[in-house]
């Protein structure tokens, strides 16, 4: 099957800014693709120029086999776009946010109206959808801003940082959401700075900085590339930390790291290491030294590590949580 | 993109407006009050000096301050369209399936119903105040036509700004640089024949002086001479100009 997203070579500059420096992208139909990067790495640019918003400097991008340039019109009746600030008008009322997005799809009068109290069910809003937007709260808006995106059923969703300034709850109806458009066959690229809700989501990650894309995979792909295992261990005793560290050292080889509150010990596994030959070794000398575990095992590296790795840099995502 | 799917698409939107007209009135304000401040002071303050009586005055005055009241509606216009276009929600138009120009030509239509409103409240202000209109049903008709393609004419040099300007304030400033010499350098508020040389010879081409000759003609039952079809050509020819301009900019607007 033909890719739902193909991209090759996007380059915008803005002045002496460069958005985007040549981007490569390829998503085939039915995934979720997660376009993750710290701000400014050039996440909205794609998705703006991948939903005709915006015209790339050079390079070509086709949505649904159609180019996003000289078959725009094809493309946006393909499409559903959530942008990254609400595109909804807070002097509507919600149902008559829905039903002027159907009326401009051209469904029926009354079609476009069973269609906007459909979604407003969909998304828990049937109750708030007579009321004025501008009394909705944050994620409100946000469910309401993907329910007009889902109007004309698209095939293609894009969706920038659907869960940013969302509270947890929201953002696990976000992504239970996009699980179950992925469960109706529709294509979603998402954007996101949370390496978790990547992880959580997408069946295929594309890592941005700068406009280049450092990275393409799936996540586990991603992680095993870049981070390896990583073999940790929690002493039931804090007490005995340090022990715990000299051991995890001596059997791995590489220098442990305590994590965030200093009770976990953390550290790669070298390339080529047998994982149960590692915690076998780890078991038997834990033993030997009498130390009990509250927590013990290997794990594939996580996203935070694998940006690390990648970019150089930490994920600006922990701070701006 | 056929033309009946275009107007299709641009009704709808003009229905978005009309909603929030509805929904929050207050908008609608300024266009209330403006002519009733309008006349009063027009009317108090220059009618003797300038007619001997204000009652004389008055109905050299109001097809004028009719048409002063659209020009200030179409700032109106250009304000909220520059507003309007910094919401995400025209990310959402432009990414549908619909005409380029029609998220425009929605805005210019919803705001059809502010020229209406402004241009009935002059009028009828100006009745209460005795202004009396000796002309004919269709001079009637027609004086408020030639008003309104004049005010649609004009909305698409709003357009232009609303889309082109970074900021609300620029939109104020650059409507009132327009709005004033076309307004004040005119025939609304003194007869032509009483203004300075220099002067004369711009507003005897402004389009604004021969929309208000051609209204006050049909509305007083005058010979209009060619004010007429000088207003429609002026008409004419700014759509012509502006419309082009304001849908390139709103496209190349990102």
């Amino acid at each position: 099957m033909s890719p739902a997203i193909e991209a090759a070579g996007l380059v915008k500059r803005y002045g002496e800014t460069t958005a985007l420096a040549g981007v490569d992208l390829t998503v085939p139909p039915g995934a979720v693709y997660g376009l993750l990067g710290p701000n400014g790495a050039g996440k909205t640019t794609a998705v703006r120029i991948l939903s005709t918003l915006l015209r790339p400097d050079s390079g070509q991008a086709r949505v649904g086999g159609f180019d996003v340039q000289r078959q725009a019109e094809q493309v946006r009746r393909l499409i559903g776009l959530t942008g990254q600030f609400a595109a909804v008008d807070e002097a509507l009322t919600g149902y008559e946010n829905l039903l002027l997005v159907a009326r401009l799809l051209e469904l029926p009068a009354r079609r476009a109206g069973q269609r906007a109290t459909e979604l407003l069910e969909r998304f828990g809003l049937a109750e708030a959808g007579g009321r004025l937007v501008k009394t909705y709260s944050g994620g409100m808006r946000r469910r309401l801003d993907v329910a007009a995106s889902l109007v004309g059923t698209p095939s293609v969703l894009f969706l920038d940082e659907p869960t940013t300034g969302l509270d947890p709850r929201s953002r696990g109806d976000v992504w239970d959401l996009v699980r179950g458009l992925v469960a109706d066959g529709t294509t979603v690229l998402l954007t996101t700075q949370y390496l978790e809700e990547a992880d959580q989501v997408s069946h295929g990650i594309c890592v941005l900085d700068h406009g280049r894309v450092v990275e393409t995979g799936t996540p586990a792909q991603l992680k095993a590339k870049v981070g390896g295992q990583t073999v940790t261990a929690r002493p039931a005793d804090r007490g005995r930390l340090a022990d715990v560290a000299a051991i995890v050292a001596d059997v791995t080889g590489a220098t442990p790291a305590g994590d965030r509150d200093g009770s976990l010990v953390s550290a790669a596994l070298p390339a080529g290491t047998s994982a149960r030959t590692v915690l076998a070794a780890l078991a038997g000398r834990l033993e030997t030294a009498g130390i009990e575990v509250a927590e013990m095992g290997v794990r594939l590296a996580s996203l935070d590590e694998v940006f690390l790795a990648l970019t150089g840099q930490l994920a600006t995502a922990e701070e701006t949580r | 993109m056929s033309p009946v799917r275009a107007a299709r698409h641009s009704i709808t939107l003009a229905w978005r407006n009309l909603v929030k007209f509805r929904h929050t009135p207050d908008q609608l304000l300024d266009i209330v009050l403006m002519p009733i401040v309008f006349v009063l002071m027009f009317v108090f303050l220059f009618g003797n000096a300038v007619s001997g009586d204000w009652r004389t005055y008055l109905q050299f005055v109001i097809p004028g301050i009719a048409v002063q009241a659209l020009m200030f509606a179409t700032i109106g216009s250009a304000l909220a369209l520059n507003t309007d276009l910094r919401n995400g929600i025209f990310d959402r138009f432009r990414s549908l399936p619909i005409a380029r120009s029609a998220p425009l030509v929605g805005h210019i239509l919803g705001d059809s119903v502010k020229y209406v409103l402004s241009i009935v409240l002059v009028f009828a202000f100006g009745a209460v105040l005795g202004f009396r209109t000796h002309g004919s049903l269709t001079a009637i008709l027609s004086a408020a036509g030639l008003m309104l393609a004049f005010a649609f004419a004009t909305s698409w040099i709003a357009t232009l700004i609303g889309v082109i300007a970074r900021a609300p304030e620029t939109v104020q400033a650059l409507s009132l640089v327009l709005v004033f010499p076309l307004t004040f350098g005119s025939n609304i508020f003194v007869p032509t024949g009483k203004l300075p040389g220099w002067l004369q010879t711009w507003v005897k081409v402004n389009p604004v002086t021969q929309l208000s000759d051609a209204v006050r003609a049909l509305l007083l039952d005058a010979p209009p001479g060619r004010a007429v079809a000088w207003s429609l050509l002026w008409t004419a020819g700014i759509v012509a100009v502006f419309a082009p301009l304001a849908v390139n900019a709103y496209r190349r607007w990102a």
